[in-house]
């Protein structure tokens, strides 16, 4: 798979790149552990192809905006439309077979498992060969196991990992264990993308991999990315647009510049006064 | 410097998804299977057969199917011997009711109603994991313990309360001598492992890791958690369940409930632990270690004795037995807690520097 060139994809909703319709309306989200809010009143939504980020101080419910779109969470108000149709009673592996991937903040790979297998557990719901045909290893069983490892490979070589593919994740270091984690999202060949702080506690250089990681994955699929990080260089730069949650309700909304002058926003991040 | 894979390139991804990727441990396993069918045989005595390799392979093929649900889907069970027991009895019940049962069907059959029950009683692992699971399941052992004892339709209202198989029969082959019974259980004991080795490399197998690693994750791309944990429970059940037909047909013969107690299944738990957890090898070398080794002690310490001028009583081996069992439990646990297995892959991995340190 060959990269493209990143100063070709220039980053930012000025770019022009092709925003579709929206693929994900969140209205009036309100989500409660027993009497403590976690998200009050919540809307936005999400267009096909752009790069949405979802910032905001600790504790503010980024991760739980998250797990309410995927599924793990089920907010207590609110409805939530996927291309038009609302979502029913929602658990995670059915969000997944909508098209809805996502890494996880503390790296939630599987570490017994090797980078190959774990990122093949992302091609699991594309498997369609039965248990007996698995147990004799024939058929539909041995086709698939080979065409889906030709997929995994492709993405292996994506993220340029070729040479820990063999390796138990549990062994890798911290910043190829998020790459692996990006991978496995990625087998799925989502449509919408979350991605919960993907950079954190990388050094610059990772960050930097990182980042010409999710211009490309935007780029050459197309998937819709949501991105949730702390370092507002990189959400600045990379994203199409911004939602700000403070204390689990929203303060702003719009394009990085908009975000970046609006006065709630500057007061939760360096306090009321200034 | 003889155990290495230098030279031997994969051209294509059917090649680098075979069982075994070094040529090296192919020949090995080939050469085992060959002197296991071949040359034992000839070489063992029925002593040898009847005390050891029998109930070795046996429970080898058990523990396989414990391997799959604890070690490799992380669901840990105490029923195990519950779920031979079922094996056996259903076994049992289709050769006796229905005429011109065919027995390797019949075992099978027994397998698929312990793969009945195993779902049943894995339902509860959708709620409680850990050690509360472990105690949901010990339901299973203790309900089995109760109903072959006092339910006589399932003894066939024996009057001893204990059953017995007349003859064991395959397509005209009479499996009678210890040999012919050894080969029987060997033939079995292969298929199984080849198929727990394929199920393990699968999707489905990959399914069961995901759920034991981290199951929120696993959810997450798209894994039903409760397919995921009833597969498993089904499967393991229906090796288990072979393997207590195979106990009671060709190693007992005749049985009652006692020879599938709680023992039983603590017993099998211990054999994946020692051997290995999420380890096919794991399970051979957790049943060798559980069932060679106390007999090997048995013999070995009297001799010793001898040799150092003292005489041992009887009592004072099987006492010793169990002391020297029971350390070397201790000391395998604490030197390697990841099993004997991990013990054979740092070797192997020795090996493929050896002469060289690094």
């Amino acid at each position: 798979m060959k990269m493209t060139d990143m100063n070709t994809s220039p980053a930012g909703a000025q770019a022009g790149r092709r925003f579709g319709d929206v693929i994900l309306d969140l209205q009036n989200i309100s989500l409660r552990f027993g009497g403590v809010k976690a998200l009050t009143d919540i809307s936005f939504n999400i267009r096909e192809h752009e790069v949405r980020a979802i910032i905001g101080p600790n504790g503010a419910g980024k991760s739980s905006m998250l797990n309410v779109i995927n599924g793990v969470y089920h907010p207590q108000e609110g409805k939530i439309l996927f291309r038009g149709q609302e979502r029913k009673k929602m658990e995670p592996h059915m969000a997944a077979q909508q098209g809805i991937a996502r890494t996880f903040q503390n790296i939630a790979l599987f570490k017994g498992m090797s980078v190959l297998d774990n990122i093949m557990t992302g091609r699991n719901l594309k498997m369609k060969s039965n248990i007996f045909q698995q147990a004799l290893w024939i058929g539909p069983a041995l086709r698939e196991e080979i065409a889906h490892r030709e997929k995994v490979e492709e993405i292996v070589d994506f993220l340029e990992i070729q040479h820990i593919r063999k390796t138990p994740v549990g062994a890798l270091p911290y910043g190829l264990q998020k790459r692996v984690d990006l991978g496995r999202a990625l087998a799925m060949e989502p449509q919408i993308l979350l991605l919960d702080e993907p950079m954190a506690g990388m050094n610059v250089e990772e960050k930097q991999d990182m980042c010409r990681f999710i211009l490309d994955i935007s780029d050459q699929f197309g998937t819709t990315i949501v991105l949730i990080e702390h370092d507002m260089g990189v959400v600045m730069d990379i994203s199409d647009r911004v939602v700000v949650l403070d204390y689990g309700k929203k303060i702003g909304d719009g394009t990085p510049d908009e975000v970046r002058n609006n006065q709630d926003v500057i007061n939760a991040y360096l306090g009321s006064g200034h | 410097m003889f155990y290495r894979e230098n030279g031997q390139f994969k051209t294509s991804y059917a090649a680098d998804q075979q069982i075994f990727t070094i040529a090296q441990d192919k020949w090995f396993v080939w050469g085992l299977i060959a002197f296991a069918a071949l040359a034992v045989p000839m070489l063992a005595d029925e002593y040898m057969f009847r005390a050891i390799l029998i109930p070795f392979l046996v429970l080898s093929l058990a523990a396989l199917g414990v391997n799959l649900l604890v070690g490799y889907c992380g669901q840990i069970t105490l029923g195990a011997g519950a779920f031979m027991a079922i094996g056996a009895y259903a076994a049992y019940n289709f050769m006796v009711r229905i005429d011109g049962m065919p027995l390797i069907l019949a075992m099978l059959l027994g397998g698929a109603a312990a793969a009945a029950f195993g779902i049943l009683f894995g339902i509860p692992s959708l709620r409680v994991r850990g050690l509360y699971l472990a105690v949901a399941t010990l339901a299973a052992q203790f309900l089995c313990d109760w109903a072959f004892l006092r339910i006589g339709w399932f003894t066939n209202y024996s009057s001893s309360g204990s059953v017995s198989v007349a003859k064991l029969e395959v397509l005209g082959w009479v499996v009678d001598s210890p040999v012919e019974k050894y080969l029987f259980c060997l033939a079995f004991v292969v298929v199984f492992a080849v198929i727990a080795k394929n199920l393990t490399r699968a999707a489905i197998g990959r399914q069961w890791m995901a759920i034991r690693d981290m199951d929120v994750a696993a959810e997450v791309i798209g894994i039903r958690p409760m397919f995921a944990k009833l597969s498993a429970f089904a499967v393991s059940s229906f090796f288990v369940g072979v393997a207590g037909a195979l106990w009671g047909f060709v190693y007992l013969g005749s049985w009652e409930p006692a020879a599938f107690s709680v023992d039983r299944s603590f017993q099998l738990l211990f054999m994946v632990i020692i051997g290995g957890m999420g380890s096919i090898m794991g399970s051979f070398f957790g049943a060798a270690f559980i069932v060679v080794l106390p007999i090997f002690l048995n013999q070995f310490l009297p001799f010793l004795g001898s040799l150092v001028g003292i005489s041992v009583s009887t009592a004072g081996v099987s006492h010793a037995e169990f002391i020297i069992f029971g350390s070397l439990i201790i000391f395998f646990l604490i030197v390697e807690p990841h099993g004997l297995a991990r013990l054979w892959s740092i070797a192997k991995q020795k090996l493929r520097l050896w002469p060289f340190p690094h």
